[in-house]
């Protein structure tokens, strides 16, 4: 997907008529209309995450400006890799990136799989499974905290009318084990489309003829699905994997709405607990630090998926 | 191939449709019933959303939306009944209701403030977008792969990580709680998208099409303006959309960073609070108005959706 840029880049624009200068040259021009951006990224986001590099090695707090800043060297760093609660936040966020990247590349890739049968109606449903992903993560959360409630939610009275359980013991939101899963659930729920959307594109990009060279060699089903259609659509799966996987790392909306982290700290993910380090606590070295350790796993983790990415690709 | 067509070979049986199809249907009808369940909730009585089991029928009330939008202080029928005649629908209602004002909402300047900041920065991120994915597209740009990268990467990063420095830089420039810092932080967070979208949009916009322009005697920008724009407008459309829906769906940045006048509709909709817990059909009402027009939003963007969702990088 990076690569694609260096083509468009290498068949730029003929040198003659380039060279054509009436009022702004060229250059100038690109110039013009590549350094807005640039400096509204260097203005929001780089001078940020500098002055984050720069708080990690001190011990500011931001509700106290005036206090004398000390400058700390990596003992934000040591004590972070050290603290016990941010490697079980760290732990519940890797939870909670497996079960939902699981659940919603298979409910979502089999989605794909049945639509691309193409039956009566198809593009319409399809439309109305979209419908989920497209909305506030945070207002969707919100409301399905009262399809999760116990006494009155439509979540505990299906779960109950199905299994008979009581709905009182249905508590989704506050039983220990149970307030992972009601977070899991709700991330599916919202975001299979999105996996299947994309699976979709996948499956549509598969030529037709393999198939029908398949067909003449006989090949059983079973055999064409494992050895055309998983294969295809793997760049576009692993493509889902990755948004989803940046995403869900980052996951906040949805855990603040749900549970706010609790019961306990069973659903703290790393976004909970930085949210909490920084604007609850105030220990803004402290937290700048953590932040800086987490962009550097999301943006390691992603460069090595980018590049086995494409080397599936490129097989 | 001469005994079948090339189609019937590896077509799905009628059978394997009608699974599919039931399937499918069924999914969807479920995945669709919590929404189903916001919008009937809206029109609920507060004792009627709280029922158990959950009512499916029940008298449709507008109890929700009043409650949502009035601007009385906290107050018993009493009360209403001792200021003299009714003034407007919402008036009215709670009077014949005997209803029960919860307090003051602010929910109308929160969706106000939505709508200025989500519209704001959508036009700066596609305005800034469109020049630089033209740049980009059509300019030998020096490091473009790194810069391109660079501008995407920019959305890796957890906002709550740069929440912090964010939040120290606006208190300096007295920019924190404001509409414009809002704005230009979504246009930065959405630029990104704008890029990589309408770069690939650009792309495919043949080169002749300008160079025709020029021969005819057009400067560089006439051409861009004559020829590029007009051909690549629904690609503009299209970014315009992604950038509305993310920037009105946004809530990490908004709850951390707005606290009072310039709060968006998403961090203020949980705190909707009622008689006694939360008032859920205002709560419902609330949501419903908030989603319509990311609804009407998808049923026309059906097309690009998969473009906008992956940058631009799975065409369809």
């Amino acid at each position: 997907m990076l690569n694609r840029t260096a083509e468009n880049v290498a068949r730029a624009t003929p040198e003659p008529l380039a060279r054509k200068v009436r009022g702004i040259s060229d250059k100038g021009l690109a110039w013009l209309f590549i350094s807005p951006t640039i400096l509204l990224l260097l203005a929001i986001n780089i001078f940020p995450l500098f002055w984050a590099i720069y708080l990690s090695f001190t011990n500011f707090r931001a509700n106290r400006p005036n206090e004398v800043v000390k400058n700390l060297g990596f003992a934000n760093y040591q004590r972070i890799l050290g603290d016990q609660d941010i490697w079980i936040a760290m732990q519940t966020t890797a939870h909670f990136v497996f079960w939902t990247i699981l659940l919603q590349t298979l409910i979502g890739f089999t989605l794909a799989w049945l639509i691309d049968r193409k039956f009566r109606g198809h593009a319409f449903w399809t439309t109305i499974i979209l419908v989920p992903m497209m909305l506030s993560p945070a207002v969707v959360g919100n409301f399905w905290r009262f399809l999760y409630e116990p006494q009155i939610g439509l979540f505990a009275y299906a779960i109950s009318f199905v299994t008979r359980i009581p709905p009182t013991d249905i508590q989704m939101l506050s039983n220990v084990s149970l307030a992972p899963w009601s977070i899991i659930i709700v991330d599916t729920w919202m975001w299979t489309p999105y996996v299947m959307l994309i699976c979709l594109a996948g499956l549509r990009s598969i030529p037709e003829y393999i198939y029908e060279a398949a067909e003449v060699d006989r090949a059983s089903n079973w055999r064409q699905f494992w050895s055309i259609t998983l294969p295809m659509a793997l760049p576009f799966i692993m493509l889902a994997v990755l948004f989803r996987g940046i995403e869900n790392f980052k996951m906040f909306d949805m855990v603040n709405l749900l549970t706010g982290g609790g019961p306990g700290s069973t659903t703290e993910v790393a976004s909970i607990t930085l949210k909490r380090q920084a604007f609850e606590s105030w220990r803004t070295g402290y937290s700048s630090a953590f932040a800086i350790i987490l962009f550097v796993a999301v943006f390691g983790l992603a460069n090595i998926y980018v590049k086995a990415l494409n080397k599936v690709k490129q097989r | 191939m001469s005994l079948t067509t090339a189609h019937s070979v590896v077509a799905p049986s009628a059978n394997s449709k009608r699974i599919a199809g039931t399937i499918i249907v069924l999914y969807a009808l479920i995945s669709i019933v919590p929404l189903l369940w916001i919008f009937a909730t809206s029109f609920k009585t507060p004792p009627d959303s709280i029922a158990y089991p959950p009512k499916i029928l029940f008298q449709p009330s507008i109890e929700g939306y009043c409650n949502l939008f009035t601007t009385r202080t906290r107050q018993t029928p009493d009360y209403i009944n001792s200021l003299g005649p009714a003034t407007g629908f919402c008036d009215e209602t709670s009077r014949k209701r005997n209803m029960v004002i919860a307090g003051p909402s602010n929910f109308l300047p929160r969706f106000v403030n939505s709508l200025i900041i989500a519209f704001g920065s959508t036009f700066c991120a596609v305005f800034l977008g469109t020049l630089s994915a033209y740049g980009f597209s059509r300019f030998k740009v020096p490091l473009a792969d790194d810069l391109l990268f660079f501008i995407l990467s920019t959305r890796f990063m957890p906002p709550i990580a740069v929440a912090i420095p964010i939040y120290l830089m606006y208190r300096e420039l007295g920019l924190s709680d404001t509409a414009l810092g809002m704005i230009l932080l979504y246009t930065a967070v959405n630029v990104s998208l704008a890029v990589w979208l309408l770069k690939g949009f650009i792309d495919e916009i043949p080169r002749e099409y300008e160079e025709a322009a020029m021969i005819d005697g057009y400067t560089r920008l006439q051409a861009f303006w004559r020829t590029v724009l007009p051909q690549a407008t629904t690609g503009i459309a299209a970014t315009a959309i992604f950038c509305l829906i993310f920037a009105w769906n946004e809530y990490a940045f908004a709850a951390l960073l707005t606290s009072g006048t310039a709060q968006t509709a998403p961090p203020f909709i949980p705190t909707i609070i009622g008689e006694g817990g939360q008032d859920w059909p205002a709560v419902a009402a609330g949501t419903t108005i908030f989603l319509v027009p990311i609804l009407v939003f998808t049923i026309l963007l059906r097309k690009q959706l998969l473009r906008g969702i992956t940058f631009g990088a799975v065409r369809k």
